[in-house]
């Protein structure tokens, strides 16, 4: 107690801070009281335009005047290198408690160096919970300023941005800006003061009004595009953005406005791709009676309201081989059974040349239902379109799961699909099996109505490939048989 | 075909990429625009620009250069069999578009990403592009994150890795089965081997910068990827495998998982439901269980119920207490730093600041209760000074009282 000397009994003393986020000040004058063992309880702290202490008997100066000049043997004040760390932020935030509350720890600090590690203690607390809003806020300082481009009286361009920060955190972000932005002329306006850079010096002047910053700029038009196009509506979590982007700060957002109506219409927006791609989950039919009576109700592509019906495949459950075709065609869609018409026929004559009994085999195609467009009185053939395709596929799984074949022959490149997934060349693809996910294995080749198209030397041609691809699918039936 | 706008091009192109979960800017070499002729910088720290009213953060301008893909993925809004509208832009417009948003402070960088046209070589060549003209033309020094092709040649890749700060391979679906039916056009081993390579590209050009101060730097903030989860079958306990094998054998920085959501022309062969965004939410807890809390992949798949999926309606590091209970209560004043990680409701914030508190005092309920988000939660599973529970770690229904509560029915 022996700078008591030097401190008359009982006396208050009020700091008045030149600006409210001067930490160097604080330190200086808190690192002097420490030194004249001036308790916590018997300084106050003043920013410019505070209201002062009532404890206060003098006017500002002299109080200030009136601080004691500490000892030259005066013990060194001590801080933790954590407390130097929040403080400097601590020191930023609008809370008028602020100075005095560091004081105080500082203070403890003292005969206690390690108190900042005790969690638990309420000031120790204050300090850390200053410590994060006045971080929160310049993070928020740096996310969300929005420049808008003018054009100053050089014809130079001018970025000026209006913020409305809660703490006095502007000069204290002013180097984030000017590391960022280092060759723009920019100013960034707030009520707490504004800062100016022209690319090689910064200049600080007093605090403006939402007026003085610029109205608009062309670009916020694509930017709000831009917003409104990367959210998914199907993802609605308005609670996870307002945690992160409160209301507040949304009047000098410029893509704000969106908001409402974005999640008005996400609802309507996802229930209309649900309901567009309406398959509910559903399980695979397990008998052909099952697939049968689905794909007759099936209304996943529109194919299906147009035909006269679905055709189902036919042939042996438990069959080795199953043949694919595309899609059934006139004669077909009459008859209700799969590969009745030319090509049917043409199967038909290729495999007994083969020495393949179709009555041994399951055949049945990649789309259930007959598409054409009329000409005159005549149905024609249209191709189905790949979704068409993947839509049908699920019926060609069930009876794959049905049937079990080990061997799979898909007829030309739709069916192929119906099989893969994907596209393939069917010139490519021919004379080699590829394995299927259940492990069976798929050959491909042309579909016997390609073959009705051609004629002279290209049909000659196209017959030899097609049957030597039937021959090599009798050869692995004999394989398989065999072992 | 009238000529699209800027601004319907990029609508179509953001639209186009937002199924990519990734927006993160963080974890990159700090660098600043002082002494150069450009902008940007990047201090470590991510920033999120904007939020959407889906929760996720704006960070990145992220956008395809193109929405033309050869490929026919089925999942995938772009694939070629599907009927959406599609665009290009010019490498030099995607530049320009990122700078004036940079400028305006919209966003940190650029995540690029392309749908595959013409070959997978013309693609890469085109975003690596990009890159080039805002890193030299523009001297831009802000994120930039490449999606690279995992067909195109090494050469390629190795140029995106030098302008970019993170470049990245969505390996999709956690299992080869669901790759093969899904994205037929794609190959397992294509995706990681590329992904293997650029583990040993960034691994080099780090052991350069050590030895050499002016060696380039590569991919500094890493390479991450991406799955999709709901599409195809994977149980939470294969994914969860799959994505630990992944940080093992890539030393990737993240593996994003991306709730299947309904796409506009979806394709046939994918059921069409509303996102799993719970399962995708509890994946990430079980990711950060394993990057942060010392979880086995193992203990993870522990806490999965019968079916091998993480229960919905708890957390996963409370389910696996659950399951586990012999190992608690745990006393807070004695217990060691990786067994408070297993408390639920204790996260690596309480933890520390329990061990520094505890230096200090001999802890009590009330202080817990001051370190934590929530004392009802985490006090079934601990000792303090004036607390035992006694009862509570062994009750059969102790799962009901933690669970959250279920949402009461409305009078019909």
């Amino acid at each position: 107690m022996t700078a008591m000397q030097h401190v008359s009994l009982g006396a208050h003393y009020v700091v008045h801070l030149p600006t409210p986020d001067d930490f160097a000040f604080w330190r200086e004058r808190a690192r002097q009281l420490i030194q004249c063992d001036v308790p916590p309880d018997r300084v106050s702290w003043v920013e410019p335009g505070g209201t002062g202490d009532l404890f206060a008997q003098e006017g500002p100066s002299r109080g200030e005047r009136r601080l004691p000049l500490p000892e030259k043997s005066a013990r060194q004040v001590r801080a933790s290198k954590r407390f130097m760390k929040l403080a400097r932020n601590a020191a930023l935030h609008s809370d008028p408690e602020r100075f005095g509350l560091l004081y105080r720890v500082l203070w403890r600090l003292q005969s206690k160096p390690r108190c900042m590690e005790d969690k638990a203690d309420a000031d120790v607390r204050r300090v850390e919970e200053l410590d994060k809003s006045v971080r929160r806020d310049s993070h928020k300082m740096h996310a969300f300023v929005r420049f808008r481009e003018v054009t100053d009286e050089t014809g130079a361009e001018h970025y000026v941005a209006w913020f409305e920060p809660d703490h006095h955190i502007v000069r204290a972000n002013a180097g984030f800006f000017m590391r960022r932005f280092a060759n723009m002329n920019w100013s960034i306006l707030t009520p707490r003061g504004c800062l100016h850079w022209d690319g090689t010096t910064m200049r600080e002047s007093g605090p403006a009004r939402r007026e003085d910053a610029p109205g608009g700029d062309p670009v916020e038009a694509l930017w709000k595009s831009y917003y409104s196009s990367i959210f998914n509506p199907a993802r609605l979590k308005v609670g996870a953005m307002l945690a992160e982007m409160p209301k507040k700060y949304w009047k000098n957002m410029p893509e704000s406005e969106l908001i409402p109506e974005l999640i008005a219409g996400a609802q309507a927006r996802e229930a209309g791709m649900v309901a567009a791609g309406a398959r509910e989950d559903r399980k695979l039919p397990s008998s052909v009676d099952a697939i049968a009576q689905g794909i007759g109700a099936c209304r996943d592509c529109p194919i299906a309201e147009c035909s006269t019906r679905a055709v189902m495949g036919e042939g042996a459950l438990g069959a080795r081989l199953m043949i694919v075709g595309e899609q059934p065609g006139d004669q077909e869609d009459e008859q209700g059974k799969p590969f009745v018409g030319p090509a049917g026929q043409l199967l038909d004559e290729y495999l007994t040349k083969v020495g393949i009994a179709r009555s041994q085999a399951y055949v049945t195609n990649a789309v259930k239902h007959f598409k054409f467009t009329w000409k005159g009185k005549r149905r024609l053939h249209q191709s189905p379109t790949a979704k068409e395709i993947d839509a049908c596929r699920w019926w060609l799984e069930a009876e794959r799961s049905v049937v079990k074949p080990r061997v799979v022959l898909a007829l030309g490149a739709s069916a192929a699909r119906g099989l893969l997934g994907k596209t393939v060349s069917i010139a490519r693809a021919r004379g080699t099996p590829m394995p299927l996910e259940d492990g069976s294995e798929l050959w491909v080749t042309a579909h016997p109505s390609y073959l009705l198209r051609l004629d002279g030397e290209a049909r000659a041609e196209q017959a030899a490939k097609f049957e030597s691809d039937l021959e090599a699918v009798r050869a692995r039936l004999t394989q398989i048989a065999g072992c | 075909m009238t000529q699209q706008t800027l601004r319907q091009k990029l609508e179509i192109l953001a639209d186009a990429a937002k199924y990519d979960a990734s927006c993160a800017s963080s974890g990159t070499a700090r660098k600043n625009s002082l002494g150069g002729k450009g902008i940007g910088s990047t201090e470590g720290m991510g920033i999120c620009h904007a939020y959407a009213p889906d929760g996720r953060c704006i960070s990145l301008l992220k956008i395809l250069l193109t929405n033309h893909c050869i490929f026919d993925c089925h999942y995938c809004v772009n694939r070629k069999s599907s009927n959406v509208r599609r665009a290009r832009f010019s490498p030099q417009e995607v530049a320009n578009l990122t700078l004036s948003f940079y400028r305006r402070n919209y966003i940190e960088g650029l995540f690029l990403s392309s749908g595959i046209i013409k070959s997978s070589n013309h693609t890469m060549e085109q975003l690596v592009e990009v890159a080039r003209i805002l890193r030299e033309e523009h001297d831009f020094r802000g994120y930039i994150h490449l999606k690279t092709i995992p067909e195109a040649d090494a050469e390629l890749i190795h140029q995106a890795g030098l302008y970019a700060d993170r470049v990245s391979i969505n390996v999709e679906l956690p299992t080869t089965k669901g790759l093969t039916r899904l994205a037929p056009d794609k190959d397992e081993s294509t995706i990681e081997g590329a992904m293997g390579k650029t583990k040993a590209r960034i691994i080099e050009a780090k052991d350069e910068r050590k030895r050499f101060k002016h060696a380039p730097r590569f991919a500094p903030a890493g390479q991450s990827t991406q799955m999709i989860v709901g599409a195809d079958d994977a149980n939470d306990a294969a994914i969860v495998g799959r994505a630990s094998g992944l940080y093992k054998r890539f030393g990737l920085r993240r593996v994003y998982y991306s709730a299947f959501s309904p796409i506009p022309d979806a394709s046939a062969v994918l059921p069409l439901k509303r996102p799993p965004l719970m399962r995708e939410h509890r994946l990430y807890q079980s990711d950060w269980l394993m990057r942060f809390y010392g979880y086995a992949p193992q203990e993870v798949a522990q806490a999965t119920e019968k079916d091998g999926n993480l229960p919905l309606d708890i957390d996963p590091k409370l389910a696996w207490a659950l399951k586990f209970r012999e190992q608690f209560p745990v006393d807070v004043n004695r217990a060691s730093k990786e067994q408070l990680l297993r408390v639920p409701g204790l996260g690596t914030v309480a933890v520390r600041r329990i061990l520094a508190a505890r230096r200090h005092r001999t802890l009590r309920l009330d202080d817990v209760a001051k370190l934590t988000q929530s004392i009802t939660k985490v006090r079934p599973f601990l000792i303090t000074l004036d607390w035992r529970p006694t009862v509570l770690t062994d009750r059969a229904d102790l799962r009901a009282l933690l669970a959250p509560k279920q949402e009461q029915l409305e009078l019909f």
